[in-house]
């Protein structure tokens, strides 16, 4: 029998039911490895279902830190009957498959490693509560991996007791479920799986989280007080980081009150109306949805643009179009994002990579929504959002001051000869603007969606509108050279290829990258970080005569957005685009840039 | 022209109020609403209200939707910031508004088309959730804008200026607003000044969500004889359940009423409304009282005007979010920002 062998490189996926608990239990295992000094991606791949549907979670472990998705499955622990057909096809040869032999079963397969565990027997032997006895075979599961793995079981020992700090009753049950299996294992299998994890050093200055909860933290570090939300998947875990947070570090000691309002709202357009009404009244607000809730507050959002109301929203884009699949991953909101909204509009986006970014990103466009005047959407998607992932460190700079943008206090307008809302006094497109309530005399003026002049009078002068429109497309441009630049993966461009990505993608794209070197395929690498592009992303398409934009999303919308925003030859830019709600590997990538490179042009634009 | 500025002369014996201010002072913009359109009386009812509250007007917040209503708050209170959002969605902008800063007043203007219809939800919600705000629909029936269609609050007996059939019961707001949690609810009719303005007052100082709604005569497109939202219709079946008389705080009460016949419901900030009965069974603070006065007086063709339910204890939106003293808008970044030894140790947590 082919047994495969590997140490600190393999991908694990769990098969379970919706519902029996088992998340939390495939996450400590993730931990556990991550605590080994492991780098880890666990991902989450569930149905949009409360209880009783199939449910997957992967954890690919890679010592070298490649953290993006990657196909064939090294060991398989198929907890639920109803995807037994699908789990096992998926498991490469030589591979491990674990099940709950209570019930036997013939799989057909006698080319993988078959290791057979009657969990739930055991449990039932073990526990007289039927819900434990349910609940404890997924950290007897753990138990058998910690043995077959290698690794220390006191590191799963010390997470029960973390986990369960405060209900201390429960740390005996579980500590002695994560013994069932493991002496299970070592009873029955010793010496019997190849991959192993071994201790290593290459998660220092590195966390496990998600870009939610990172998101979500950053908005407290940015100095967020009204989150107004409404639920949905994947961005309801965003709104939820930033209550945890605030909770934590945001209620007065004294009078134990909030410094924060969090306000689930009826739908998303009261979300983004909140957020409006905040931050027109000089607080910084901000929504948290997914595309469809970017459709409903999209004329929201133009109102905000065209009146000049800082606001920030965050998009964890799923899988479109319409309801699509909420549960899956896509980056299929970029120009929906982009240009959200009737008539001419365009918004600044950021699109984070990692959690890390997320927390900087969030911060940033606080500062990006106020010192522009307009609403700024950070793009996340479900991968990077629901997911953790081992990312850097988060880090702030206690002198790092917020920039509040042009605001005008009552000093100032007692200095000030005459207000005008809107008038372009500093010549960047960015007017000045005053907080209600803040001077008895001056500085009052009607905002508005209609058409307006500069002292924000309603207007039907078609001339006075087209102004109003041409400056804020100058505070566009302006915003252009302060928005988060792109990262390059090489100092100087040496190829004539280059390839253009973002967002979730950038570990597959690492790991795509060091693949095409080993295959003696140079091409430079552009990673986007913001809208409006700037300058360095323009000067980067004009050194290359080839370019693959790689997106995750069926039309290419990044690549759309390069050309209608800089006039781009169509001809030059070769989409390679994964829509299938699975995260992009780095052989769906490699594959699609060799195939186009020898000259097969039409698979890579598919 | 578009936006018409008045002339700033005044005439050295203006009546004043405490701040030294007159009423013009409370003034907006020109009106370019049609000449008689009742939301233009409601307008002055507001200025009138503010100058004898001697508000401070940088202090109030106008917001409104969109319609012929919404127009309204550019024609008061030019020292106010005023957000003109978009169509039913007023509510929401409001509450982001009230929870950066509480200490504002807001006042929300509305319309029939924009809290009936696109923006009942908002509405809804807003009432439910208790905002501190004045919430006036400036009712007439129709949308004028768009040349004259039926709105949802038109009764199912009011014909249209060209003789269409209405299809649909009409929505009645106060109802709504009184079965949703709102925690003063009245009704009002634009052309009697003597209880709007008293009303308008009372519902300023309430703490939580007033909410009026306004039978405003929309001159140009339901104001016909088979209308019910007439000036004439409404006149003569006007049924007033009380004349109110707001009473300042440190003020007294000078109307002379007969014992037994007034109900007086101090305010949270410490002023009195005075109600003198016009009707027997008439008690505001009586949730059920107050639906069933409602529907009795609509099975008898009458609109029901005066202060319809009062709850002088409700919590708001602020006490209920548990939101601090101090404004939100008004908290420092070191209130705001927990520092790096804070995000050091929630990167130990991480590990």
């Amino acid at each position: 029998m082919n047994k495969i062998s590997s140490v600190n490189d393999f991908v694990i996926k769990f098969a379970n039911v919706n519902g029996s608990g088992s998340a939390s239990a495939n996450q400590m295992f993730a931990k556990g490895v991550f605590r080994s000094g492991i780098p880890v991606s666990p991902k989450n791949i569930f149905p949009s279902n409360i209880q009783g549907l199939p449910t997957w979670f992967e954890v690919r472990v890679n010592e070298k830190g490649y953290l993006g998705r990657r196909e064939g499955i090294d060991i398989a622990v198929a907890m639920n009957p109803q995807s037994y057909g699908q789990d096992i096809a998926e498991l490469k040869e030589g591979g491990y498959l674990i099940y709950d032999s209570s019930w036997k079963r013939d799989f057909g397969r006698d080319d993988i490693n078959i290791l057979e565990i009657p969990l739930t027997k055991l449990c039932v032997q073990e526990f007289t509560n039927p819900k434990q006895r349910l609940l404890f075979k997924n950290l007897g599961y753990v138990g058998l991996l910690a043995s077959i793995l290698e690794m220390d079981k006191d590191i799963y020992i010390s997470l029960i007791e973390e986990q369960f700090k405060g209900k201390e009753k429960l740390i005996e049950p579980n500590i002695k479920a994560l013994e069932i299996g493991h002496k299970y294992a070592e009873e029955n299998f010793k010496d019997l799986c190849g991959i192993k994890v071994k201790k290593s050093n290459k998660t220092e200055g590195l966390i496990l989280t998600s870009g939610n909860d990172a998101a979500g933290l950053g908005c407290v570090y940015g100095g967020a007080t009204v989150c107004a939300w409404y639920p949905i998947t994947p961005s309801t875990s965003l709104a939820e980081s930033f209550e945890k947070y605030s909770e934590k570090f945001r209620v007065e000691i004294a009078t134990e009150k909030n410094k924060f309002a969090f306000i689930q709202a009826e739908d998303e357009l009261a979300a983004m109306g909140m957020t409006i009404g905040a931050n027109w009244n000089g607080a910084r607000g901000f929504t948290a949805t997914s595309g469809p809730g970017v459709s409903l507050m999209s004329e929201f959002i133009g109102l905000a643009y065209f009146a000049e109301v800082p606001a920030v929203l965050f998009n964890v884009q799923r899988g479109g179009p319409s309801t699509g699949m909420p549960t899956r991953t896509q980056q299929s909101d970029i120009l929906s994002s982009a240009y959200a909204s009737h008539g001419d509009t365009k918004h600044i986006m950021l699109i984070p990579s990692n959690p890390k970014e997320c927390f900087d990103f969030a911060i940033e466009a606080f500062d990006l929504a106020e010192r522009y005047q307009t609403p700024v959407i950070v793009l996340l998607d479900l991968d990077l959002g629901m997911n953790d992932w081992s990312s850097k460190e988060f880090e702030w700079d206690d002198l790092r001051e917020y920039d509040r943008g042009k605001v005008l206090s009552k000093n100032d307008l007692d200095e000030v000869e005459e207000f005008g809302r809107y008038l372009d006094v500093d010549g960047d497109g960015v007017p000045y603007r005053t907080y209600p309530g803040t001077h008895p005399q001056k500085g009052a003026y009607f905002t508005r969606g209609t058409s307006h002049d500069e002292y924000a009078r309603y207007t039907e002068d078609g001339v006075k509108n087209a102004e109003v429109l041409s400056r804020l497309t100058k505070k566009f441009q302006t915003a252009s050279s302060t928005v988060p630049a792109p990262i390059f993966n090489q100092e100087e461009s040496s190829s004539s290829i280059g390839v253009i990505y973002f967002g979730s993608t950038d570990c597959s794209m690492q790991e795509a990258l060091d693949d095409l070197e080993d295959q003696n395929i140079n091409v430079d690498a552009m990673r986007i970080r913001s809208f409006p592009f700037n300058l360095e992303v323009w000067e980067f398409i004009e050194e290359h005569d080839l370019l693959f934009i790689v997106e995750q999303n069926r039309d290419g919308q990044m690549r759309t957005l390069l050309m209608a925003e800089g006039g781009i030859i169509p001809d030059k830019l070769v989409s390679i685009l994964c829509f299938d709600g699975q995260p992009i590997t780095a052989s769906f990538i490699t594959s699609k840039i060799n195939a186009h490179i020898s000259g097969t042009p039409s698979v890579a634009a598919s | 022209m578009t936006y018409i500025v008045k002339p700033k002369n005044h005439h050295p014996l203006l009546e004043r109020n405490e701040l030294g201010l007159t009423r013009r002072d409370y003034e907006g913009a020109v009106s370019t609403l049609c000449a008689g359109c009742g939301h233009d009386s409601i307008s002055s009812a507001i200025v009138e209200a503010c100058f004898q509250l001697s508000i401070e007007s940088y202090k109030v917040a106008k917001l409104s939707g969109i319609g012929c209503s919404s127009k309204a708050p550019a024609y008061f209170l030019n020292q106010s910031h005023g957000f003109n959002s978009v169509h039913g969605r007023m509510p929401s902008v409001a509450t982001g508004a009230a929870m950066a800063n509480h200490e504002l007043l807001y006042i929300g203007v509305s319309g029939d088309g924009d809290s009936a219809s696109i923006g009942i939800g908002q509405f809804i919600h807003c009432a439910r959730r208790q905002l501190n705000m004045t919430y006036i629909v400036e009712n007439n029936g129709t949308y004028g804008l768009t040349k004259g269609q039926f709105s949802a609050t038109n009764d199912l007996e009011s014909k249209s200026k060209y003789g269409d059939e209405n299809l649909f019961p009409s929505i009645d707001l106060p109802s709504m607003a009184i079965q949703l949690g709102a925690s003063f609810v009245a009704r009002s009719f634009s052309g009697d000044r003597d209880q709007l303005v008293p009303l308008l007052k009372a519902a300023i100082s309430h703490k939580g969500f007033s909410f009026l709604d306004i039978i405003s005569p929309c001159v140009t497109f339901n104001n016909h004889n088979t209308s019910t939202k007439s000036y004439d219709y409404i006149r003569e079946h006007n049924d007033s359940l009380s004349k109110p008389d707001f009473v300042p705080l440190g003020k007294e009460i000078t109307a002379n009423y007969e014992k037994g016949s007034t109900i007086e419901v101090p305010l949270h900030d410490g002023s009195l409304l005075s109600l003198e009965k016009l009707s027997d069974n008439y008690n505001p603070q009586d949730k059920i009282a107050a639906i069933k006065n409602i529907q009795e007086s609509q099975r008898d063709n009458k609109v029901l005007t005066g202060l319809l339910y009062v709850d002088p204890n409700a919590k708001d939106l602020k006490e209920i979010l548990n939101v601090s003293d101090t404004p939100l808008n008004k908290l420092a970044s070191e209130d705001l920002c927990p520092g790096s030894d804070k995000l050091r140790e929630i990167n130990l947590s991480l590990k």
